[in-house]
């Protein structure tokens, strides 16, 4: 990168005198043949950056076309049975996988309504309330929380929140909300902490610093001017946050929850300690034990002995690829409209 | 020299209180008999302190030590080969991989020759020996007869190396833990069906007099991934079960018609220590080693046994007259009245012709070793060692092993 000329000494200046740093047209000479030189390697630099682009492509549509090949019997066997039936059965080779697809979502779901509102209201009191001495503690904290391994929260869960769902937050959830027409149906059943709800939960644990840690930098990008605009409009700072900051922060916040969200999706070892691992027929409530398609392909894979088995454990991965990536157009669409769109139609459905 | 004769005859003693080997030595005695006493008595002139390969050093597991020093054709391999490949490799079932461990570490020292193993699952060890990428597998469950006739290397040997079995564990905290829950095949084959759902059931109530069982739901435990131990379960439930074996039937993994699974016999064992009034089931080592509470299990004798190491091989010794030649043979609900019933063989799967000598003659020797002298450390690892009648039956195989049409064991 070339220096700033104020920096520049003088020596330099004038070595370099014909290369003017206002014109980037102008290219520098650095000695005999520099100009061939330059270009061979702008012609590597663009080349190798056009194939570091062109490889994420090429990996996902391997990715794909292996996902396909090696899924091809079950994909011709089943049909769009694979994704609509709920019984998964090797030794009858009967296989769907509905069950796992709707575990995967119910989870997923569950963990970005209970995660997203604590990440933002963190995020919100970091950038925006606490005083230089709590912010950087705090977020260093939560960052920390990103990065422990899945393995620890599953553990964790295994041992100490499922025992608390059952005993305690399952029978209140139930007691509080069961008697209520069409919500009650969430919490039928007897608790067992081991389902869809504990899931959700521990998902919900562990997408919050990511969401939160993206919302904060959104947050403390929003321009200065646009606070102070409304405080000087005799705004308090709760409107100055609700008018000024959240409509401007909306996309990037947004923007955090989808990859929370993408964490959820795709997370395995967590989810299968206490979700329950069964794949029985749906039901409405939370309280039933579930199976996400991650970790239905986890358990599975290593002992799929008959081709068949092998192949619908594939295509369980073909869907969840396509899957994550049909959530993920979804959510940048959302991302793009609220971008674009008038702050005031979907911003108070999402800040 | 007094003493050491009456060792031998407490040795022997032994064998028939606890009923496992009385069988096996009434049928071998007379063969062996000469054998071992020759060993015997070479073991008294020998110096005490050299201790023959015959007769390993006493250990905790002293039944299986025994038994262990009356294996005829232990002994055998006592270094290395000439012209024997130096490395093996195999890759399968993750059961036994701890014996396996024990047993290629103590080969090593013994032959040199170094055996990598790589528990990645019986599945995995099928389709590997079947693309021909290891020099040998390893399964809890045979192989069908649709994935013999398409290995890439021909006819495969099911051998024997060890049995497993698996215990119903539950938490009832009604029971005491000197109490034991008896279950007969049809009311444990109800409670994972879901057609029996209280503790207070009268079917349980019927086997279980005196005990006071709870009125309460039971909660079912399985296996979330699949697994040998599985394999076995199941394969018991159909074979005591004819509505198991039309819903559900028996395989690594199966669709299970009730309950929450678990990852492991860990995962099983921490869901069934969390939930109260659940039943579950875990292999028998890990039970023995976690000192869980496990059901006593009706047999096909009527009788309610414990599992324990010496009923898991009176299983096997009940089946070794009726097992089919190629030994791809279930044992779960085996007659014998001191037969554990939900049992089962764990094998190594090796080709019939081996192309290359050096591997061939290596794999036969490492074999031979493991199902003979190998065998006496598998009580101390928590695995029941095969009875002799089984033994004998592998070495068929293991002298059928042949490369370029001739057998490749030196018998050495």
């Amino acid at each position: 990168m070339a220096s700033p000329p104020s920096r520049t000494s003088s020596a330099q200046t004038a070595r370099s005198a014909p290369y003017n740093h206002d014109n980037p047209s102008d290219p520098p000479d650095f000695g005999t043949g520099g100009t061939v030189s330059l270009r061979w390697g702008d012609f590597l630099f663009q080349t190798s950056s056009v194939a570091a682009a062109a490889s994420i492509l090429v990996v996902l549509a391997a990715l794909f076309v292996l996902l396909v090949v090696d899924s091809r019997e079950s994909l011709v066997r089943y049909g769009i049975a694979f994704a609509t039936s709920s019984v998964w059965d090797n030794v009858k080779e009967q296989f769907g996988a509905l069950p796992y697809i709707y575990g995967t979502l119910v989870t997923s779901a569950v963990a970005l309504v209970l995660a997203g509102p604590i990440a933002v209201g963190a995020a919100l009191y970091v950038a925006e309330y606490a005083p230089a001495w709590i912010r950087t503690p705090v977020s260093f904290t939560i960052e920390l929380l990103a990065a422990i391994p899945s393995i620890i929260y599953g553990l964790w869960g295994f041992f100490v929140l499922t025992p608390v769902m059952r005993t305690t937050v399952e029978p209140a959830l139930q007691r509080i909300f069961g008697p209520i027409p069409v919500v009650g149906i969430l919490f039928q059943g007897a608790p067992i902490g081991k389902d869809l709800l504990t899931g959700g939960v521990i998902l919900a644990i562990m997408i919050v610093p990511t969401i939160m840690a993206i919302s904060r930098e959104v947050i403390l990008a929003v321009p200065p001017a646009q606070r102070e605009g409304m405080l000087a409009l005799g705004a308090t700072r709760w409107e100055s946050l609700r008018h000024a900051v959240l409509p401007y922060a909306r996309a990037g916040i947004a923007g955090a929850a989808i990859l929370g969200l993408a964490r959820a999706l795709g997370e395995t070892m967590a989810v299968t300690m206490v979700i329950g691992n069964s794949s029985r027929a749906i039901t409405g409530s939370l309280f039933t034990p579930g199976y996400t398609m991650a970790s239905a392909i986890a358990n599975q894979f290593t002992e799929a002995d008959t081709a068949i088995y092998f192949s619908a454990i594939v295509e369980v991965a073909l869907v969840l690829l396509l899957v994550s990536i049909a959530v993920n157009i979804v959510a940048r669409l959302l991302v793009w409209q609220i971008g674009r769109g008038d702050p005031a139609a979907l911003g108070g459905v999402l800040v | 020299m007094e003493e050491q004769k009456k060792e031998q005859e407490v040795s022997l003693k032994h064998l028939d209180s606890n009923g496992r080997f009385a069988g096996t030595r009434r049928r071998w005695f007379g063969v062996i008999g000469g054998a071992a006493g020759a060993a015997a008595l070479a073991a008294c002139g020998a110096d005490q302190t050299a201790t023959p390969r015959t007769a390993p050093a006493p250990t905790s597991g002293a039944a299986s030590t025994q038994a262990a020093a009356a294996i005829p054709g232990s002994g055998s391999i006592a270094g290395p080969y000439p012209g024997e490949a130096k490395q093996l490799t195999g890759a399968g079932a993750t059961f036994p991989a701890a014996l396996y461990s024990k047993w290629f570490t103590e080969y090593h020292r013994l032959t040199g020759v170094q055996v990598n193993y790589q528990s990645i699952g019986s599945g995995g060890g099928i389709k590997s020996i079947s693309d021909k990428t290891v020099d040998f597998g390893a399964t809890d469950g045979p192989m069908t007869n649709e994935q013999l006739s398409a290995t890439k290397g021909g006819d495969i040997f099911h051998i024997p190396t060890a049995l497993g079995a698996v215990v119903a564990t539950y938490n009832i905290p009604e029971v005491p833990a000197s109490t034991k829950l008896r279950l007969s095949p049809e009311t444990l084959a109800a409670i994972f069906l879901g057609e029996i759902t209280k503790w207070s059931d009268p079917k349980l109530k019927a086997d279980n007099s005196g005990v006071n069982l709870p009125d309460k739901d039971i909660v079912v435990v399985h296996r979330s991934d699949g697994s040998g131990t599985t394999y076995i379960f199941t394969d018991y439930l159909s074979s005591v079960s004819p509505t198991w074996k039309e819903k559900v039937g028996f395989a690594t993994s199966v669709n299970w018609p009730k309950g929450l699974g678990g990852k492991g016999n860990e995962g099983v064992a921490g869901e069934v220590k969390q939930n109260p009034y659940s039943i579950g089931y875990v292999e028998l080592i890990y039970a023995l080693q976690n000192k869980l509470g496990v059901a006593q299990i009706k047999n096909k004798d009527g009788q309610f046994v414990d599992p324990n190491l010496e009923t898991v091989t009176e299983a096997a010794a009940g089946v070794a007259s009726t097992i089919a030649p190629d030994l791809r043979a279930s044992i779960v609900n085996a007659a014998g009245p001191e037969s554990y019933p939900i049992s089962g063989f764990t094998w190594i799967l090796a080709y019939k012709n081996m192309a290359e000598e050096p591997k061939a003659i290596a794999l036969s020797r490492m074999l031979w070793w493991a199902t003979h002298d190998g065998q006496k450390f598998n009580g101390d690892l928590g695995y029941a060692p095969l009875p002799l009648e089984i033994i004998k039956r592998g070495e068929e195989k293991i002298k059928g092993i042949l490369v370029n049409g001739k057998p490749a064991f030196p018998n050495k």
